[in-house]
């Protein structure tokens, strides 16, 4: 049977509870990982085993590719980031690759040393909504 | 050979598990700081009460899982420990006992690798082993780093302090 969004919200806060080391109740959909959670660069790694164990069933494994979730090498590609700004051409490819996150707020300023802010809880329970449903 | 905390690889499965062991001795300096006796504010003397430190237990446990790591790329990857993400040693090991480090590969990918480990300890008096601590961690593998710092070519992480070690579990030929 499909998980509900409430099973999924569920699930994620565990997730986070284990990997961030960080109360229950500061998971809300709105928090960020890195600004209010506290995540860490070696974190997101973390979050991405732990929700792959969480999600996979031995019916349908729950495999996330490198960069799937967090875009991580995109902002290494000079033709995506100038002067520290993400270009037009790097906001496109944000939109396609990480639908997940909303970008509208993110490219009205668009540093990439900031895009990490934009990572939130709501965030990694649409991705896995998504990717369940797919 | 400095800062090696385990003694011997006594078991490997590639990709998938390996054990190691360090038997705790007397002859450590370590221990003899760990504690010494100390003289208390109301001037009685507690006797030295010589521990393994858990910190050093940590280390152990991650130099095991650290060469189970390495080992799955054939240690051309610089693997460094990332983070701890649980620990817990449920009793003092004390100088006369062996520590068996039992850890397993969890989840492996380009930019790292998630280990968890079994603590187990044996005693002379008992003559069994018995579980002690459960440690879970994180290696990063650092030329995949998200920031893209760039890092010298040596294999700084497996060197010369591994090579008895590689060489004793048929990990590394001698001389190489």
């Amino acid at each position: 049977m499909a998980k509900s969004r409430a099973d999924i919200e569920a699930d994620v806060r565990d997730v986070l509870v284990d990997a961030l080391g960080v109360d229950e109740d500061d998971v809300v959909p709105t928090a960020t990982l890195k600004g209010d959670l506290g995540a860490e660069s070696i974190d997101y790694l973390d979050i991405v085993f732990r929700l792959e164990k969480k999600f996979s069933t031995p019916e349908k494994p729950f495999k996330i590719a490198q960069g799937e979730l967090f875009p991580e090498n995109l902002m290494t590609d000079p033709s995506l980031v100038e002067a520290g700004k993400v270009t037009a051409k790097g906001i496109a490819l944000l939109k396609e690759r990480v639908p997940h996150v909303d970008v509208s707020e993110f490219e009205k300023d668009p540093q990439v040393t900031k895009l990490p802010t934009y990572f939130t809880v709501k965030s990694l329970c649409d991705f896995v909504q998504r990717k369940l449903g797919a | 050979m400095r800062w090696m905390w385990i003694d011997r690889v006594t078991v490997f499965e590639p990709r998938k598990r390996l054990v190691a062991v360090k038997s705790v001795s007397l002859a450590e300096e370590h221990l003899h700081q760990h504690f010494a006796a100390e003289r208390t504010a109301d001037g009685t003397t507690l006797p030295p009460r010589p521990v393994m430190p858990s910190s050093l237990i940590l280390e152990g446990m991650a130099q095991t899982a650290g060469i189970l790591v390495g080992s799955v790329h054939d240690f051309r990857e610089k693997v460094v420990l990332a983070k701890v993400v649980s620990a817990t040693v449920e009793r003092d090991i004390l100088p006369g006992e062996t520590l068996r480090y039992d850890a397993t590969l969890e989840r492996m990918d380009e930019m790292g690798a998630s280990t968890v480990g079994i603590v187990d300890r044996f005693s002379f008096v008992d003559h069994a082993w018995a579980p002690v601590g459960r440690i879970e961690l994180m290696f990063s593998h650092l030329d995949q780093n998200r920031a893209g710092v760039a890092f010298p070519e040596e294999n700084f992480v497996f060197g010369e302090n591994f090579r008895t070690i590689l060489e004793g579990a048929g990990l590394r030929r001698a001389g190489v």
